[in-house]
């Protein structure tokens, strides 16, 4: 808050108070909520300080020359020799004064760099997080695996481990940490960090294809106690059936296509290609953060995945809508 | 003031004479008529380019549109880039730079016009088969950077990522031909007296656009290729899982990448060197600050390839290196925007159209520039690398650096070119419309992109903010666009009801001032001696159209002649016979266009018969023809 004060005295204050305004959105940069990212938002307005400087004294020079045009004529063109402060001029505004700001600005980078880097060594957790063709996927260390909602714990650093099951993407959270890439036969890492708990929205920034837009998730951060709860849980296998429409749509899930891709850990279905649905009905999002995960929302993405996300690799499965129900109600009850 | 009788003249006119009529564009060699080509066939393709970025701005005009699918959405990104990137960025400032370098450096044509020529034909027909694959619904849909894997063959099984990789080496073969042309042209062909230090700096940039085209676009040839082995042949390049690596590609593509900015940015920096000083009335104050930051920039250009990279995971300490030349590389930019400036101070501005334009593109370059210093400083880099703020960045540098100075270069020198006015008043129009239409469409990009929003996404959620700064994109475009159709309407009426251009409308400095409007097909009826930087402010008996003998000038008459000089200090060392016009070089292009749908199509038999006219052409083009080689 100190910083952003101190820019807003500077003649563009005005710009700075209207961009604070417009740049409060819910997954801004500049709404920051983890040491990572208030790092930077800090550099940030001391980039665009500079910034806001240097473009106010371009402008008032290129004003004062409009401005001073109505001068009388003297002589031919190209006459006039090369004005004594011409060369001092160039010297001093494109070299002398760059080079001490952008010397200063280099030195902040590699500041920034090295404190930035520094919480990698300092962590206890490390999450395993895997892009795929348009989704995530997270393994803790206690065996819990789920997709799209990635929870840790508030107040302490988690350390990423990044990779990808097949083209590159990019995790990005912008209120928690700056972006790195997954790529291809590369493991990346990255530590992200919470400060309150709450939901913050990320998504995929590095092109994969035909649904890039739609490769969302959300880094759940829970009170160092919720957490455990929640890692607990999520590491044991799913509730045996405790309706006679969920043990009829669990019937209908292995004896589908659905096992063909997902796993629900404690049944029969075991394949890794979709996401883990061993706790789907905790998760707040289907699809990679596309739509809301209630009933008919559920049973849209079941019938018609393609109408829902167009490109997605998880093809529309024909059910009776006694089956469907069945499967939807087996589904909501895997907390 | 008759300094050269009729005799010569008509010796001259009979020598350089190509016969007008439909065919002649075909056939023919002059630099001035190719570079027209290059210029109409390159805004040809803008429009195009534009047209895909108006479908892409409505279809992002509100949240979850539906007006288009996602493939669709990935065919217009992808070959939104790839167009105004290849097809006209770089070939329209190969235009200007056809037309106005010989005029310029005071000579009768490029130093290889057929290699010219093929140049064109060759710029025309990748266009061409790159363009062809949007009438098969087939068109790249990758990005114009296309990493992989995504564009390999497993992610990417259709033809639409082999018309990008053959269609970038077929575009090279252009390049790379007409920045050859450019450097021996530049370097040999410069009339007496035009020792190095008075070259104009124009020419500057387009002699650093070209030196950085021979060295930048090898790599991408060779990664194009290697894409295109692993796609079609089962090679491992870039496949992790074989032992290869995607980042390589990466690596590949930007040390071209990088570079090409500055192939684009250079010769466009080179027109706002040559506007000013008309338009001020006075030299240029640091006109050795402008050419060596010029040069420097082409060179520092090949170092920061990896600030594309910055959150691939590479070490820290490379990273850190590449940070700080990325730092290094504003301070030439720099350099030039405070000479111009000091130029504009010091000197008394009018305010005609190509100086508005002038003075809005430093406003422009000086923010896009601005934003470019924050992404050396790797933290915020990371942060906003592959949202809005990028794309907010890169089109204030691009389009402000290029459709900037680009259209203040039409009003500038089209009177020149066609020999026609064009409206003032439409002119200004045409600028405050761009102006406001360009911020209005890109500033709220770089909201967008702090707020979080990623680029190269078919839509968004509502919700995120993001839609109002969208919205406001949308419309600006559309305004954009409109200023820009404004100009070409001013151009086009100019040719019907325009008042004649005299031979120096706006008064001035360089030698294309020095000769009709639109200049004859020989340039100059005596190539001239030039004595100053500003040889028409400072030789008034160029003005006559033709400088008398005894002030050095040199009417070549008897042949098809100009003259070759030394390269430092503009002596003269042989007067050189020019080719004549030919279809050979449009003939061996057919073969290239044929040769490439047979790879890209795998129909081995049209690649076969396409390869076989190429090298008939390539026969026909270099046939002996008695003792001058030419006929």
């Amino acid at each position: 808050m100190r910083a952003r004060r101190r820019v807003a005295m500077a003649p563009g204050g005005v710009i700075v108070a209207a961009a604070t305004a417009a740049c409060a959105g819910p997954a801004s940069m500049l709404r920051t909520a983890g040491p990572g990212a208030t790092r930077v938002e800090h550099f940030w307005w001391l980039l665009f300080g500079i910034s806001a400087a240097v473009f106010f004294f371009v402008a008032a020079m290129l004003a004062l020359a409009v401005v001073r045009r109505r001068r009388p004529s003297q002589g031919d063109p190209g006459r006039e020799v090369e004005p004594g402060w011409g060369h001092r001029f160039i010297l001093v505004s494109g070299v002398v004064i760059p080079v001490i700001i952008l010397s200063t600005t280099f030195l902040v980078t590699l500041r920034e760099m090295t404190a930035l880097a520094k919480p990698l060594h300092s962590t206890r957790l490390t999450v395993a997080v895997v892009g795929h063709l348009w989704w995530w996927e997270a393994r803790y260390p206690n065996g819990a695996v789920t997709a799209n909602e990635l929870h840790i714990p508030v107040g302490e650093p988690v350390r990423l481990e990044l990779t990808t099951a097949d083209v590159i993407h990019s995790f990005w959270v912008p209120q928690l940490q700056t972006k790195m890439d997954q790529i291809p036969g590369h493991t990346n890492e990255m530590w992200l960090q919470a400060d309150a708990p709450g939901r913050y929205r990320g998504q995929c920034s590095q092109f994969c294809g035909l649904q890039h837009a739609h490769m969302i998730f959300f880094v759940v951060a829970d009170s160092p106690g919720d957490f455990q709860a929640w890692e607990t849980r999520e590491a044991q296998p799913a509730a045996a059936p405790s309706s006679p429409a969920a043990a009829s749509g669990l019937g209908v899930f292995t004896s589908n296509t659905c096992a063909g891709c997902h796993a629900i850990r404690g049944t029969s279905a075991v394949a890794t290609v979709g996401p883990d649905l061993t706790h789907l009905a905790d998760r707040a999002t289907l699809a990679a953060g596309t739509i809301d995960n209630t009933q008919s929302e559920l049973a849209r993405w079941i019938t018609d995945p393609q109408g829902v996300k167009p490109g997605a690799i998880m093809p529309p499965t024909q059910l009776s809508s006694s089956d469907l129900a069945d499967l939807v109600a087996y589904l909501q009850s895997l907390k | 003031m008759a300094t050269v009788t009729t005799e010569p003249l008509e010796a001259l006119e009979q020598s350089w004479y190509e016969p007008p009529g439909l065919i002649s564009w075909f056939t023919t060699v002059d630099h001035k008529r190719i570079g027209m080509k290059y210029l109409v066939t390159a805004l040809a393709f803008f429009v195009f380019g534009g047209i895909e970025s108006l479908i892409m701005r409505a279809q992002l005009g509100g949240p979850e549109l539906h007006l288009i699918s996602p493939e669709a959405y990935n065919q217009l990104f992808s070959m939104h880039g790839v167009t105004m990137m290849f097809l006209f960025a770089m070939p329209v400032l190969s235009g200007f730079g056809n037309f106005f370098v010989p005029l310029m450096v005071g000579t009768r044509d490029m130093a290889f016009p057929r290699l010219n020529a093929f140049g064109y034909w060759v710029f025309l027909a990748a266009g061409i088969f790159l363009y062809s694959a949007f009438l098969i619904g087939r068109a790249p849909d990758a990005g114009w950077f296309a990493y992989t894997p995504l564009s390999d063959g497993k992610f990417s099984p259709g033809i639409n990522i082999d018309f990008y990789a053959l269609g970038l080496i077929f575009t090279a073969i252009s390049s790379t031909g007409g920045a050859i042309n450019f450097i021996v042209t530049i370097l040999k062909m410069r009339a007496p007296g035009m020792s190095i230090n008075r070259i104009p700096i124009f020419v500057w940039g387009e002699l650093a656009m070209s030196l950085a085209i021979v060295f930048a676009l090898p790599p991408l040839t060779v990664a194009c290729t290697l894409l295109e082995l692993q796609r079609r042949f089962g090679f491992h390049f870039f496949d992790s899982g074989k032992g290869g690596d995607p980042l390589l590609w990466q690596h590949l593509f930007w040390i071209f990448g990088h570079p090409e900015v500055y192939i684009i940015v250079l010769p466009a920096l080179g027109v706002v060197s040559a506007i000013i000083p008309t338009f001020v009335r006075r030299r240029m104050v640091g006109y050795t600050w402008i050419v060596v930051a010029e040069m420097a920039t082409a060179l520092i250009g090949f170092g920061v390839w990896t600030h594309h990279m910055f959150v691939t995971g590479l070490p820290q300490v490379a990273l850190s290196f590449v940070s700080l030349v990325s730092f290094m590389i504003t301070i030439p930019s720099g350099v030039q925007i405070f000479a111009w400036v000091a130029t504009l101070i010091a000197g008394r501005p009018v305010l005609r159209t190509p100086l508005l334009f002038v003075i809005g593109f430093i406003l422009v370059f000086v923010l896009g520039g601005l934003s470019g210093v924050m992404f050396a400083a790797i933290p915020f880099d990371a942060q906003v690398h592959d949202s809005y703020f990028v794309v907010a960045h890169f089109h204030y540098v691009m389009v402000g650096a290029v459709i900037f100075p680009l259209f203040g270069a039409l009003y500038y020198w089209l009177p020149k070119m066609t020999g026609k006015l064009m409206s003032e008043r439409w002119g200004k129009a045409s600028f405050w419309t761009i102006f406001v239409g360009f911020n209005l469409a890109f500033f709220p990009m770089h909201i967008a992109g702090i707020l979080g929003q990623p680029r190269r996404t078919y839509t968004y959620q509502a919700g995120l903010g993001w839609t109002a700064p969208n919205l406001i994109s949308t419309v600006g475009s559309f305004l954009l666009g409109a200023g820009i159709l404004i100009t070409f309407v001013n151009w086009v009426w100019s040719l019907r009801r325009g008042p004649e251009a005299p031979n120096d409308p706006w008064g001035g400095d360089t030698l294309e001032w020095a000769t009709t409007s639109p200049p004859p097909e020989y340039n100059f009826a005596a190539v001239p001696t030039v004595r100053s930087l500003e040889p028409v402010w400072d030789q008034p008996e160029l003005r006559d159209g033709a400088q008398p003998a005894d002030q050095g000038g040199r009417a070549l008459v008897g042949g098809h002649l100009t003259l070759s000089t030394s390269m430092l200090d503009g002596t003269p060392r042989a007067v050189i016979p020019m080719p004549h016009a030919t279809a050979w070089p449009l003939v061996a292009t057919a073969g290239l266009l044929f040769g490439f749908w047979g790879v890209v199509f795998g129909a081995w038999l049209l690649g076969g018969a396409g390869a076989l006219l190429f090298a008939a052409g390539m026969i026909g083009w270099h046939w002996p023809k008695g003792e001058t080689q030419e006929g």
